[in-house]
């Protein structure tokens, strides 16, 4: 047998366009963060600009998170849009803990985050005290911009591993 | 024109009147009616035609009025015809130890969902009704908070949903040799377009039974009106039909300000119109487009939500904000439209024009979208009316009732449009009318754009609205005068009105009452698509579960205004 000599400008070559080194974990965190499946759990006006965000104009689809599922067994961002009743409130938790890992809650608008104006007897104070919220978008509603703001932002949060210690020490609450 | 006198000749043939008070106020004809005759006074003015439509029905708790009245809670009837356009207000007051009265459920359908609402927020009990129970308060909920001792911050926690129910109270159960299946829909289903519960019992594809349940989205706007400056109340009713949130602020602002009784600019006039009719357009185009995507048909989704991104554009251009725009204030309007704003009005309908005709070419004439909407959901004049059906869905019916015709306002008197109307009242009719609405929406907004009357965009009065910024800033006269209606509020009259306009759903009505002071003692809204919800269970009853959607879609329910 002929020895056979591997040029070594090819080699070279060859590592630079086929192999790429990373970590397995950045890699998965790139995964997650350009495949997010959102549930548009729209309730009220915000669920309309919602429509907006999804719509021809801002298009949601540009950054990655375009595959609109009902389900939320198929959904990994919860985007709870509109104000929580104290009557829905159990149906959120239900819809929370029927998604799979990993997952994550966007609060959009007032309402969602803390009551908005309506400190009143049927309105859930904010979401936060039922679900952990990974991100809060403020506004009434919050124009479509903040909410691809929003989504980004926790794009980058996924990115970059950041700790989210109100969803790993989340317990369900006592309903 | 007062006709209280002929209403009380009309009823004096007929009961011992001496009991019975009339009156006539802020424009309503009113009567007092005794508890024991008014299921009697009600039956007489249906059996004989007076009044056709039992428009709303509320009450109101006095306890904490100035004036001591004849009990606490008083039942507050509207009544409407259709052919002569009278309108009458029935009241009836219960005292606080006895709040019991006979249920007009077997008078007028419509009668029953806002008995129920009646029951869930006073407390007071409907005899003879056939289901009252909660309609919007979840099933945990204990007191009715209406009611003036119930604190507005008392938040009382849920932890279940009820089990699959319908609306005659019973719960799912099977029948023997039959094979029935309960189906739950909503309330976060894509098709239910916000807080939606349908529940049916399916016989194969057939629905064997069905019930809804709302109140998912009750986020109390009543008792917050009652908590809220005049002016701060404006935002609230952004929140209401949400689709077209300024027409809620002008029914709203024209309800106030006919209390207060000064007439707006006809500058403001104009403005109110362009928007209630953009808003209209916008209306029309999520409930189309939604209906349509529901049914399969995507593309003219994204056809229409392109349109109503122009219309958004409009709104920010004129006040930063796209959807809850907020854009009136009591007295006329909050600013003056930017430069050049106009001109953009009418290249924005042109647009729409030509987008409205698209989807009519899309959709009008195509085979699957008229397979799935001729015949389904069709109803009669007769029932529509029955149900208090007002808006496109009753002009659908074959009804021809539109306010800005019958009854009109700001000027649509002096407009050239004209009112469609269907003939069955099924899915396809409606998106038929709603399409030509459209149309003859934007006529309406290109004849009023071209030609905006000069003047001012608000009345000066010092004691209604507030003084533009730079006299705020730049006087003492400006800013005390800021102060002292900002601290003092706006103060109508002792009294009350119910003042109505021609939403994109129908009849929104505003019933005021007032203390004199700066918050409404009362403030009841009539949501146009509550009533026509309250058909709904018998509607699908016997249909497909397929068409279930469709006839859901059609009627345009936008939870915030079925809710409140």
């Amino acid at each position: 047998m002929t020895e056979q000599k591997v040029d070594a400008f090819d080699l070279q070559d060859m590592l630079n366009s086929n192999v790429m080194t990373t970590r397995v974990e950045d890699w998965i965190n790139w995964g997650k963060k350009n495949s997010l499946w959102p549930l548009p759990y729209g309730t009220a006006c915000c669920g309309i600009e919602l429509m907006s965000v999804m719509g021809p104009k801002y298009d949601l689809a540009r950054f990655g998170a375009e595959v609109v599922r009902f389900s939320p067994r198929q959904a990994d961002l919860l985007i709870v849009a509109g104000t929580i009743t104290e009557k829905m409130a159990p149906v959120l938790v239900h819809i929370y803990e029927q998604m799979l890992e990993p997952k994550y809650v966007i609060s959009m608008g007032a309402c969602a985050s803390s009551g908005g104006f309506y400190r009143s007897y049927h309105v859930l104070q904010g979401i936060s005290k039922l679900v952990p919220v990974d991100v809060f978008v403020p506004g009434c509603p919050p124009t479509p911009e903040a909410v691809l703001d929003g989504v980004m932002l926790l794009q980058k949060m996924i990115e970059n591993n950041v700790p989210r210690p109100w969803k790993d020490n989340w317990k369900g609450p006592e309903l | 024109m007062s006709r209280i006198e002929e209403v009380k000749q009309n009823l004096s043939e007929k009961f011992p009147v001496g009991d019975f008070k009339f009156y006539y106020e802020n424009d309503n004809d009113v009567v007092v009616v005794p508890k024991a005759n008014i299921l009697e006074v009600l039956k007489y003015y249906r059996e004989n035609s007076f009044y056709d439509f039992l428009m709303d029905l509320t009450a109101v708790d006095y306890s904490k009025y100035p004036e001591t009245q004849e009990g606490r809670y008083a039942v507050v009837y509207h009544l409407f015809s259709s052919k002569t356009l009278n309108r009458l207000r029935l009241k009836v007051f219960v005292q606080e130890e006895d709040a019991k009265l006979a249920s007009a459920t077997s008078v007028w359908r419509s009668a029953n969902w806002f008995e129920r609402e009646a029951y869930d927020m006073y407390g007071i009990v409907f005899e003879g009704h056939p289901n009252l129970t909660k309609i919007l308060t979840h099933h945990h909920f204990k007191g009715h908070p209406l009611r003036k001792d119930y604190d507005a911050n008392n938040q009382q926690h849920c932890s279940d949903v009820l089990p699959v129910h319908f609306d005659d109270g019973s719960r799912f159960s099977p029948v023997p040799g039959k094979d029935l299946v309960p189906l739950n829909i909503g309330p976060s289903h894509p098709a239910t377009h916000g807080t939606l519960r349908v529940m049916a019992a399916l016989d194969g594809e057939k629905v064997e039974k069905a019930g809804v349940e709302l109140g998912f989205l009750h986020r109390c706007f009543e008792k917050m009106a009652e908590t809220h400056p005049y002016n701060q109340v404006i935002p609230y009713t952004d929140r209401l039909n949400y689709c077209s949130a300024p027409m809620n602020n002008i029914g709203y602002c024209k309800a106030v300000e006919k209390m207060l009784g000064v007439e707006i600019p006809l500058k403001a006039q104009a403005i109110r119109i362009i928007l209630a009719e953009l808003s209209r357009v916008i209306d029309h185009i999520v409930c189309i487009g939604a209906n349509a995507v529901d049914l399969g048909a995507l593309s003219g989704f994204f056809y229409l939500f392109k349109l109503r991104e122009q219309v958004y554009s409009l709104f920010e251009k004129l006040c930063g904000a796209r959807l809850t725009v907020s854009m009136t204030r009591v007295g006329g309007m909050a600013q003056d439209p930017p430069a050049g704003w106009y001109k953009d009005v009418l290249e924005t309908c042109k647009s729409l024009r030509k987008g409205i005709d698209e989807v009519d070419r899309l959709l009008t004439e195509n085979k699957i979208w008229m397979q799935r909407t001729q015949g389904v959901g069709s109803i009669s004049a007769e029932d529509a009316i029955m149900w208090g059906y007002t808006g496109p869905c009753l002009r659908a019916a074959g009804v021809g009732l539109d306010l800005r015709k019958a009854e009109p306002y700001y000027g649509y008197e002096s407009l050239d449009f004209e009112v469609p109307v269907g003939t069955t009242g099924d899915v396809y009719d409606r998106y038929l009318v709603r399409l030509e609405e459209m149309k003859q929406s934007v006529k309406i907004v290109e004849q009023v754009a071209k030609n905006i009357p000069a003047g001012d965009y608000t009345i000066r009065d010092k004691s209604i609205v507030l003084p533009e910024k730079k006299d705020v800033y730049g006087n003492i006269e400006g800013l005390m005068n800021h102060f002292m209606l900002i601290m003092k509020g706006i103060k109508p009259p002792k009294g009350e009105i119910y003042d109505y306009t021609e939403a994109a759903n129908g009849e929104l009505g505003f019933f005021l009452v007032s203390d004199g002071e700066m918050k409404p003692y009362r403030l009841r809204v009539r949501p146009p698509c509550f009533a026509i919800y309250q058909s709904f269970p018998e509607q699908i009853t016997g249909g497909l579960v397929a068409d279930v959607i469709s006839v859901l879609g059609s009627m345009n329910l936008i939870a915030g205004e079925l809710d409140r």
